[in-house]
């Protein structure tokens, strides 16, 4: 018999595959808008309170954040203590972008176009990003049956009624728009012989309008994007940190202090418009949680927009993931797609109950797995973690052998690296820290509050989910905002005059910890989560 | 006790627990990784590396992030590779073998070692995919090169001096853009859109009070 688990795995296996004919035979019902809300309130953990600090400075003073992102925020600047010679200029550009992500790209790409000189600074490499790493796929209301004011009710519902309706209009009408953008760079949809979309459901979904380019999404976006931003000849400085954002004496923006990660040399760039798209905060471990997320994702543009003045907006809304890989312990937090569901898979106990609907949002599927787990109904992992089955063998019989390999390759290379056969035997999956909902806050043209020429794109920028982001948002959020980005940014330069670039607000930010009593021996932004073990 | 493995990063021995990945020992080890680290879960192609085990004469390739480490490992990472990109305006080729002929003619260099396919972490096969493209068969070229995460292990073992990645990746975009067949309902909702046709019931949706939206919501039909 084929056992890649152990023993306690395969017997709960045995129980599964017990009850899959008749799981099979019957859809779970979807839980009514009470149930959600009572599952919510009890196991996402967004609503443990011992996770949050309040914030004790600066424009979003007295409200709660991640007390890993607190203590970023309550941290002082790099330059308090190093000192740098702004008056000698590095780089001057019209616009600068801080990520060469999805946002990032696409932003300077439209920027480009609209005859901008435009310039990425990015931490690692221009690609290295969570829009890489997105597995299923994309939205866009493009189908008869669709449209972008359903597209606005499934997002604007999912995310609690809390998002901003002119952002939330933004995403789902530009969205087709997105796609055929992507499609003329060369990004190969999953497509039928006549040229029709493959689509299909994700988590809340009341149509069927993932895009997707098998499970390798976000990086056969990531890929184009970055080779025509090459293409363009647009100037890329990698393994280069923004470390704050400088300003002049109007309150502008006036470009941003860089920080050369392999020499530690600082540099400085000064712009007309600058463009956050730095990305997310997987890698600060909210909540003690792995991550799906990319290894500079530590929530740098949050604290460099914060400082400047920037409100944040549902810093405390987290997204977990509600399947990441939990067995085997080497790709502990790694992404397994909502895809993995969209084409079949059920969540299953360790008694083979399909315990709810597999596509609920994520944020009520998450808190799923964790009441399953927490209640006794989890398999136990060696090293004490828990997790609930997803049952992939019903993809093949659903849809015939070959699908898995077919419709999510890196999956089944994922697990195969192991010698895990999910075509045989399910997956073991527990929610890992995959997005934040919230971040800086911009109003409908994709500018911060406070500094008309910053803007921020991308999972950096917050209002546009509400507190639950859904499938294929993130992707389509990147486009539609990063191209936005760059189109607004490249008509505001023109009328924009920068005076002297100068760091009084980061010297200001400094004395306001002094007088609210914050010494947290840190500084911030993190650049780079602290991985490296110095034990002896 | 935690079984461990003897490992040797850039020839220098350490001792770290045999369970963890090339990238995690790393760290155990006490490196913190500026390059050849990315997305940590095998998309990106950040973490090449190249290894051989003590004793055995083959070389292997791997990602540092997903390959796990294993007694007298010796390993060193390649962080960077100079593949050769050329640049195009995508706009102005035509999905034909002329293009091949004309951005990437070293692929005729090819002696058929198979060396690429050797190396490749995601075991595609690399130098059909090459053969493809000879041939200007992008179509085929992008389906067994779609895969590729540009981690540039082929590249690195490559006698011709071919930039595999580079190569793949021309042909998809020319697939994607010439090859494959318009989305004509994609097309249609473009301009539907463009030309106002869902302005009204838009507006006329963020302008309802939000328990009815809830209503709305909650209730809506959702497609099977």
């Amino acid at each position: 018999m084929y056992a890649p688990y152990p023993e306690n795995m395969m017997e709960s296996i045995k129980k599964v595959e017990a009850t899959r004919a008749a799981r099979m035979a019957t859809e779970p019902r979807r839980l009514t808008a009470e149930e959600k809300d009572d599952l919510l309130a009890k196991f996402h953990p967004d609503y443990n309170s011992d996770s949050f600090a309040e914030i004790k400075v600066g424009p979003n003073k007295g409200q709660r954040a991640p007390l890993e992102l607190a203590n970023m925020l309550h941290s002082t600047s790099r330059l308090m203590t190093d000192k740098v010679d702004i008056s000698k200029i590095d780089y001057d550009v019209d616009v600068l972008v801080i990520g060469g992500g999805g946002a990032g790209s696409s932003c300077a790409i439209e920027a480009h176009n609209a005859g901008a000189n435009v310039m990425i600074v990015t931490k690692l490499r221009i690609g290295d990003a969570n829009t890489m790493m997105a597995e299923g796929g994309i939205q866009a209301a493009d189908k008869e049956n669709d449209s972008p004011v359903q597209h606005y009710l499934d997002c604007f519902g999912g995310g609690h009624f809390a998002a901003r309706p002119e952002l939330v209009k933004r995403l789902v009408t530009e969205a087709p728009d997105a796609i055929k953008w992507l499609n003329e760079l060369g990004v190969e949809f999953d497509k039928d012989a006549d040229g029709t979309m493959v689509t299909t459901h994700g988590g809340g979904t009341s149509r069927k309008r993932m895009h997707a380019a098998k499970d390798y999404s976000g990086a056969e976006i990531m890929r184009t994007l970055r080779d025509e931003v090459i293409n363009l000849g647009i100037p890329v400085v990698e393994f280069t940190s923004a470390v704050e954002i400088l300003k002049d004496e109007k309150g502008q923006a006036a470009g941003a202090v860089l920080l050369n990660m392999e020499t530690g040399d600082y540099l400085v760039a000064k712009a007309k418009v600058v463009v956050i798209a730095t990305g997310g905060a997987g890698r600060m471990h909210y909540n003690g949680f792995p991550t799906s997320n990319h290894y500079g994702a530590t929530a740098d543009g949050l604290i460099l927009g914060y400082r400047a003045g920037a409100p944040l907006l549902y810093q405390d809304s987290i997204q977990y993931h509600p399947t990441g890989a939990v067995f085997p312990s080497q790709i502990l937090g790694a992404l397994v797609t909502e895809k993995v569901r969209s084409v079949g898979a059920q969540l299953v106990n360790a008694n083979g109950e399909a315990y709810i609907h597999p596509l609920e949002t994520r944020d009520v599927n998450a808190s799923g797995v964790i009441r399953e787990c927490r209640e006794g109904r989890g398999v136990d992992v060696p090293g004490g973690l828990k997790g609930v089955w997803l049952d992939t063998p019903m993809i093949e019989i659903l849809g015939g052998e070959g699908t898995i390999e077919k419709r999510i390759p890196a999956m089944f290379r994922m697990y195969m690296n192991y010698g895990i056969d999910m075509r045989k035997v399910p997956i073991l999956i527990y929610p890992t820290l995959h997005y934040q909902n919230g971040g800086l806050e911009i109003n409908g043209e994709g500018f911060t509050n406070v500094i008309p020429n910053l803007l921020a794109a991308g999972e950096a920028a917050g209002g546009i989910h509400g507190t639950n982001r859904l499938m294929g948002n993130s992707l389509l959020d990147v486009i539609v905002f990063g191209r936005n980005a760059g189109k607004k940014a490249a008509a505001k330069y023109k009328e924009v005059t920068i005076g002297t670039p100068n760091l009084d607000h980061v010297k200001a930010y400094d004395e306001e910890l002094k007088s609210a009593g914050l010494d947290t021996g840190d500084v911030s932004p993190l650049l780079l989560p602290k991985y490296a073990r110095h034990e002896r | 006790m935690e079984e461990m493995v003897n490992v040797y990063f850039y020839g220098k021995k350490y001792t770290v627990p045999a369970a963890l990945t090339i990238q995690t020992a790393m760290e155990y080890a006490g490196y913190t990784l500026k390059r050849g680290v990315g997305c940590r879960h095998g998309f990106c192609g950040a973490c090449a590396c190249i290894y051989r085990i003590k004793g055995k004469n083959e070389l292997k390739t791997g990602l540092a992030c997903t390959t796990q480490v294993q007694e007298g490992m010796y390993i060193t990472q390649i962080p960077y590779f100079p593949t050769d990109k050329r640049t195009y305006d995508i706009n102005d080729l035509s999905a034909n073998q002329k293009v091949m002929m004309e951005l990437y003619p070293e692929i005729y260099s090819c002696i058929g070692c198979n060396a690429c396919t050797k190396a490749c972490p995601q075991s595609l096969e690399t130098m059909q995919y090459i053969a493809y493209a000879q041939r200007g068969d992008m179509k085929a070229c992008a389906e067994a090169s779609f895969d590729c995460i540009m981690c540039g292990t082929c590249s690195v073992r490559c006698p011709a001096g071919i930039s595999h990645p580079m190569v793949g990746l021309l042909a998809r975009r020319l697939n994607g853009k010439y090859i494959e067949p318009e989305a004509k309902h994609l097309t249609k909702r473009v301009e539907e859109i463009n030309n106002g046709d869902f302005d009204e019931a838009m507006a006329e949706m963020m302008n309802k009070p939000v328990d009815e939206v809830k209503q709305l919501y909650n209730t809506r039909e959702i497609e099977k």
